[in-house]
């Protein structure tokens, strides 16, 4: 009997140690409580280029993490990228002249939708759009517009 | 002398590989009465067992098990039929991690809902029998080779059976631990109304408690009957079996290529 | 001539091998409900496949994770990206290592221990004698412990992960002096549940039911002498290795493609 005792013992020491190893995973390592259901309302807004934002990427005023990009589509009438953005509700009060741009956290880090306040009193309702979006910076288009400067520059 | 017929071999063949391990063989195993099958090493006396007890499938003929033909059974058929047959095995084949107690109980749990001081007094009562009640809690790796011999008869018993297969039940035994089974075989089958098959080449004890007898060489039955008409045999294989003479119709040498032979191709 | 006879031959024994492996893998999956049932057998064989197994997944997983943050701190400094450290860390361990390593380490450990256990019973007649009691070996010896198999290797695989992890937060930021903020935060924005982590635990499950099945059935189809049981063992161990490193890439190759 006590050989029995033992194993029982055992075998849940064993999955103890497994349910605290899930909930490291979980906690502390994966973004599981972010795809946990919270409360949320949707809004969207048009960009002329993504860059490499991605299903999920985190929605930030001021660097805090308000939301989560649900979907990137084509808007099929002005062939722009149609992202729609899950924003909880505890942030519902949006203002509606707020604008959204895509950025990168540091120099190779991953991109999220910034989204900088506006002024007006009227807020964001679900489904509306943000209209004052800015791309994600691309790096060829970019070296390009340089380029010109520098030789516009020297034409001077 | 066979009155009520138990098992029925019937033109028994089976291969091993290339080999032919029984030819035609036919047999009958009476009901109620200690029948031993002899013979040599190697002449698949166990083998014989395993296809009475339907593991394996003979090649051709049938083997008639209370008038049921083994190999026709279905799944369920047979392993009803098999509660009703013990086997003991050449080393005891006791579950290794089971004590002594639930190694007897087994079979009982398996095919039973007993209520545990029940089972408990069952299982208790056959270790009884034979002799080993006070080792119940030991586990198998902690028994002598006779004493696990012995528990597995009580294992092989306690489903109470219409018939129980001793696979070499004397081998390796010193001569104390082989003179207890011997009494015990003969107790069992005499108390629990068995009949026994005994399946061995140790002579002088198989044929004290055999109430017929046959030997087997070469696929083929040589001869058959009581214990007393083996002794008077005339054959003479028969008689180098039973006396264990060195040579004689069983040959001392493998097959082989006389000398001559072997120096005049290069 | 030679030749052809050897192709022939041995093609006809990998076909009668694996005509065998898959009826002996359709007996034993109808069997596998009917372990769930015996608790107690159950028990004792995810003690014997998990637990015992529990030393060696810990000591791994914590020095696999330790090399992990290592290297990828010596590779990521070039680039100026060491906060990603713990990104790399625990992407492959969950996504590759984890499963893999644990996966390569079970076989060894109790794989090969199922293997001569049943090998060990086929010998000294013990599946016979169950067969003899009206028993089925398949519910009573092999279910079990495939079912066991299957329960404890997804957990030592998570246990493998998180001692990686925490092995690489040791060295990265215990030793090397990494902030540990960056250490968390960046690898909680990448590390994905339900892509990662999900698809490492059925990488797991998948690897389980290949080991168990390659050593139960060179267990149960051993050659019952002890020579026999000692090959079948060795076997077992190249077998299921291999067979989950291949099993591997092809799951790789569905799941992050």
């Amino acid at each position: 009997m006590s050989r029995q005792v033992k194993i029982e013992i055992w075998v849940g020491l064993l999955v103890l140690m497994t349910l605290i190893a899930v909930a490291f995973i979980a906690l502390k390592v994966s973004n599981f409580s972010a795809i946990q259901d919270r409360p949320s309302y949707q809004i969207h807004a048009l960009f002329s280029h993504v860059g490499g934002l991605t299903q999920r990427a985190p929605v930030k005023v001021s660097g805090v993490v308000i939301g989560r990009v649900a979907s990137i589509e084509i808007d099929p009438i002005s062939y722009r990228a149609k992202v729609t953005m899950d924003i909880y509700n505890d942030y519902a009060d949006l203002p509606q002249d707020s604008s959204a741009s895509i950025l990168t956290a540091g120099l190779l880090g991953s991109q999220y939708v910034g989204i900088e306040v506006g002024g007006e009193e009227d807020v964001l309702k679900p489904g509306d759009r943000i209209n004052y979006t800015q791309s994600a910076l691309v790096l060829e288009n970019l070296i390009g517009q340089l380029m010109v400067k520098l030789t516009d520059g020297g034409d001077k | 002398m066979p009155t009520d017929c138990l098992i029925e071999i019937q033109n028994l063949t089976f291969y091993r590989g290339e080999r032919k391990i029984f030819d035609d063989l036919s047999l009958t195993i009476p009901r109620g009465q200690v029948t031993a099958i002899m013979g040599p090493s190697g002449t698949g006396k166990t083998t014989l067992l395993k296809l009475i007890a339907g593991q394996l499938k003979p090649h051709a003929g049938r083997i008639l098990v209370e008038g049921q033909d083994v190999h026709q059974l279905s799944r369920t058929a047979l392993y009803q039929l098999r509660q009703r047959m013990g086997m003991l095995f050449q080393t005891g084949a006791l579950l290794t991690d089971l004590t002594v107690f639930e190694n007897v109980a087994f079979p009982l749990r398996e095919h039973f809902k007993l209520a545990e001081p029940l089972l408990r007094t069952l299982v208790l009562m056959k270790l009884e029998a034979v002799g080993l009640r006070g080792a119940f809690d030991l586990m198998p790796a902690e028994l002598s080779g006779g004493m696990a011999r012995r528990v597995a008869l009580a294992r092989a018993s306690v489903l109470d059976p219409k018939m129980v297969f001793y696979d070499e039940p004397f081998v390796g035994q010193d001569p104390i631990t082989m003179g207890v089974l011997v009494d015990l075989i003969r107790k069992l089958n005499t108390s629990l109304d068995l009949s026994s098959i005994l399946v061995s080449h140790d002579v002088n004890e198989v044929l004290s408690i055999a109430d017929f007898a046959c030997v087997l060489s070469e696929g083929k039955i040589v001869a058959q009957g009581t214990a007393q008409d083996l002794l008077n045999s005339d054959s003479e294989y028969v008689r180098q079996f039973i006396q264990g003479l060195p040579d004689g119709p069983v040959p001392l040498h493998y097959p082989v290529k006389p000398w001559a032979d072997e120096w005049s191709t290069p | 001539m030679i030749f052809l006879r050897y192709l022939g031959s041995s093609s006809l024994e990998v076909l009668q091998a694996l005509g065998k492996l898959a009826f002996f893998v359709f007996s034993v999956f109808p069997a596998l409900p009917y372990s769930v049932w015996r608790f107690r057998l159950l028990l004792k064989q995810i003690y014997f496949t998990g637990v015992l197994s529990l030393p060696i997944i810990l000591t791994a997983g914590l020095f696999v994770g330790m090399v992990l943050g290592l290297q990828g701190h010596n590779i990521l400094t070039s680039f100026n990206a060491e906060e990603a450290v713990g990104t790399m860390t625990a992407l492959s361990l969950i996504r590759e290592l984890g499963p893999v390593v644990a996966a390569l380490l079970f076989a060894g450990r109790a794989g090969s221990a199922l293997t001569a256990e049943v090998g060990l019973m086929k010998s000294t007649e013990q599946l016979s004698a169950l067969e003899m009691m009206a028993v089925d070996p398949m519910k009573f010896v092999v279910a079990p412990r495939l079912l066991a198999c299957i329960i404890t290797l997804p957990m030592l695989a998570m246990i493998f992960i998180a001692m990686g992890i925490f092995g690489g937060y040791l060295v990265a930021v215990g030793w090397l002096g990494l902030d540990e903020g960056a250490f968390w935060a960046h690898m909680n924005d990448q590390v994905d549940w339900h892509e990662d982590v999900i698809n490492g635990l059925i990488k797991a499950i998948a690897f389980a039911v290949l080991i168990a099945i390659i050593s139960l059935y060179q267990g149960y189809e051993s050659v019952p002498t002890s020579e026999g049981v000692s090959r079948a063992t060795t076997r077992t161990v190249v077998h299921a290795s291999l067979g989950v490193l291949g099993l591997d890439f092809i799951l790789t190759a569905l799941m992050f493609t």
